[in-house]
């Protein structure tokens, strides 16, 4: 169960962003957040990943409460979250090429002699042949970014996804084939799954249930 | 009557280190009439970004391009850069970006920059100034309480409102919007993509390049489906996305992708640009294909394939 309690966050504590938001996701479930353009359901997403500290309340993971954010996360707690973002552009290192970018997370917890097995499968399953694996990220289009950025997401086999507005910048083919890989591995590894995002018909369609932004925060 | 805007066989080619080429818009052909609105759709990638970065003069130093690109009597393709940055962009062509966030400057509020264009585009002069300003942001649904702030301070919606906000100002007869919903909410682009078919009006002309079907059908007359950098389909909206839907089966997929229709991935991927097959380039993810789609097909009645939909009242292929 990943679990958001009374949290209150943003980037001025006198001006927060959302304030004592609560927001349950049962094991394994999936739940769609949708919310207008800069309301700050992307701050709660980042929260949700550990990837941002809340001025108060709690983040618990599986009955554990979150011991720290973003690099001062404790690892078994970092790597249960894998966090797709909006833009694969700024979420891609462009020195690396997309072996390397999906490779990274597996570096990142001394787990770099892994990635020859793992990598060409997990990319083959989000739709990245051998040709473009080796490229960089000037050398191929936003969809097959995003594509090696989910697989970068996948590669540790975390039991949360988030994804934060995944396909807004993807075509409706690409869109449909993205979700059903996380689809795909979720129903594999049991994962739970944000998927946060203004499409309503998309979230509706890929998630069990989906819950509106002024409801969590009272529409403040 | 005369087109606004008078395409005839555009290519555009990308020369590579090595002596290989990229292919990123082949062959393309279209008139944009006044008061109409042309929807240019296709997955990331196809080469539709590169088609408006053509129609601005801006493609980078390795580019080649062949066709013609009239607008009025003048040939973008060839217009030299003075031409181009003098009476062309913002004034003949107006830019809605596809990244707010990289068109915008960082360092200036948006209010400095809507009254430059307008210092610059409309000649408005102190002290009308401070408020042309707020009716241009007005007329893109920027929130005037969001005018002194920078760039990097507004969220990705507000950014794309202030970068449709400059682009109306000039009041050009062509605007070009390319991916100008990227991020934005339903109501967000509902309303863009209508102010944006408002400022078309009678007398001007619209491209919208877009990757967002709905906002396609709910303002293009026509579409035009982009594959692997040709055109494969081009149609009226209305029997594109009712009935009798598209005819080629790319077009068909792509639809058939949206999650209120079935929402299944078109199987494979696009063909790479700098190796497309000398026949069709759908074919090797095409439930159709057969020896015939070794040739190229021609654009045919509005689709370039060789064994496209036929209307539902018809009998279907044997």
């Amino acid at each position: 169960m990943l679990e958001l309690r009374s949290v209150t966050a943003g980037y001025d504590r006198a001006a927060p962003v959302m304030r004592g938001v609560d927001l349950t996701i049962a094991a394994g479930a999936s739940v769609g957040l949708l919310g207008p353009s800069g309301c700050g359901k992307s701050t709660l997403a980042r929260v949700a990943a550990l990837l941002h500290r809340p001025d108060a309340g709690q983040v618990v993971i599986d009955g554990q409460p979150a011991r720290g954010w973003r690099h001062r996360a404790p690892r078994e707690q970092r790597t249960a979250f894998g966090v797709v973002f909006q833009q694969p552009r700024l979420s891609a290192d462009p020195r690396l090429t997309l072996t390397d970018l999906i490779a990274e997370p597996l570096r990142a917890v001394g787990r770099a002699p892994e990635a020859a097995a793992v990598v060409p499968a997990l990319a083959a399953r989000v739709g990245l042949g051998k040709d473009l694996i080796g490229r960089r990220p000037h050398e191929v289009s936003d969809g097959q970014l995003q594509r090696a950025c989910l697989a970068r997401a996948l590669v540790l086999r975390p039991r949360w996804l988030i994804c934060d507005e995944m396909t807004a910048m993807l075509d409706a083919s690409t869109t449909a084939s993205l979700v059903h890989v996380v689809e795909e591995y979720r129903a594999e590894h049991g994962a739970g799954l944000l998927a946060v995002g203004h499409d309503r018909v998309l979230l509706e369609r890929w998630c069990d249930g989906t819950t509106h932004w002024d409801d969590l925060t009272g529409g403040l | 009557m005369k087109p606004v805007l008078s395409v005839q066989g555009l290519s555009v080619r990308f020369r590579m280190r090595g002596g290989s080429h990229v292919s990123a818009v082949t062959d393309v052909s279209f008139d944009l009439a006044a008061g109409e609105c042309l929807a240019l759709v296709g997955e990331s990638g196809c080469g539709k970004s590169v088609l408006a970065s053509a129609l601005l003069g801006l493609l980078p130093e390795n580019a080649e391009t062949a066709g013609s690109a009239l607008l009025g009597g003048l040939d973008l393709l060839t217009a030299d850069e003075r031409t181009l940055a003098r009476s062309v962009r913002g004034r003949r062509v107006g830019l809605v970006p596809q990244s707010p966030a990289a068109h915008l400057t960082p360092v200036r509020t948006v209010r400095s920059q809507l009254e430059e264009s307008l210092r610059e585009l409309a000649g408005v002069r102190k002290p009308a100034l401070r408020a042309a300003a707020e009716q241009a942001a007005e007329r893109a649904a920027f929130p005037a309480g969001h005018l002194d702030r920078y760039p990097h301070e507004l969220s990705g919606g507000l950014a794309q409102r202030a970068a449709t906000a400059l682009a109306l100002i000039g009041d050009a007869p062509l605007l070009l919007a390319d991916e100008p919903t990227t991020g934005l909410d339903r109501d967000l682009v509902d309303r863009t993509v209508d102010e944006l078919r408002r400022h078309v009006g009678d007398d001007r002309a619209l491209l919208l390049i877009t990757h967002d079907l709905a906002a396609a059908e709910r303002i293009a007359d026509r579409v035009a489906v982009m594959y692997a950098s040709r055109v494969v389909e081009l149609t009226d909206a209305p029997a594109f996305f009712g009935a009798p839907g598209p005819r080629h089966p790319y077009a068909r997929g792509l639809l058939d992708a949206l999650p209120e229709r079935e929402f299944t991935p078109i199987p494979g991927m696009p063909p790479e640009l700098t190796a497309l097959p000398a026949g069709c380039a759908f074919a090797a993810r095409c439930d159709r294909a057969d020896e015939a789609c070794a040739a190229l097909p021609g654009l045919v009645a509005g689709a370039a394939c060789h064994h496209p939909h036929v209307n539902v009242l018809e009998s279907p292929r044997a």
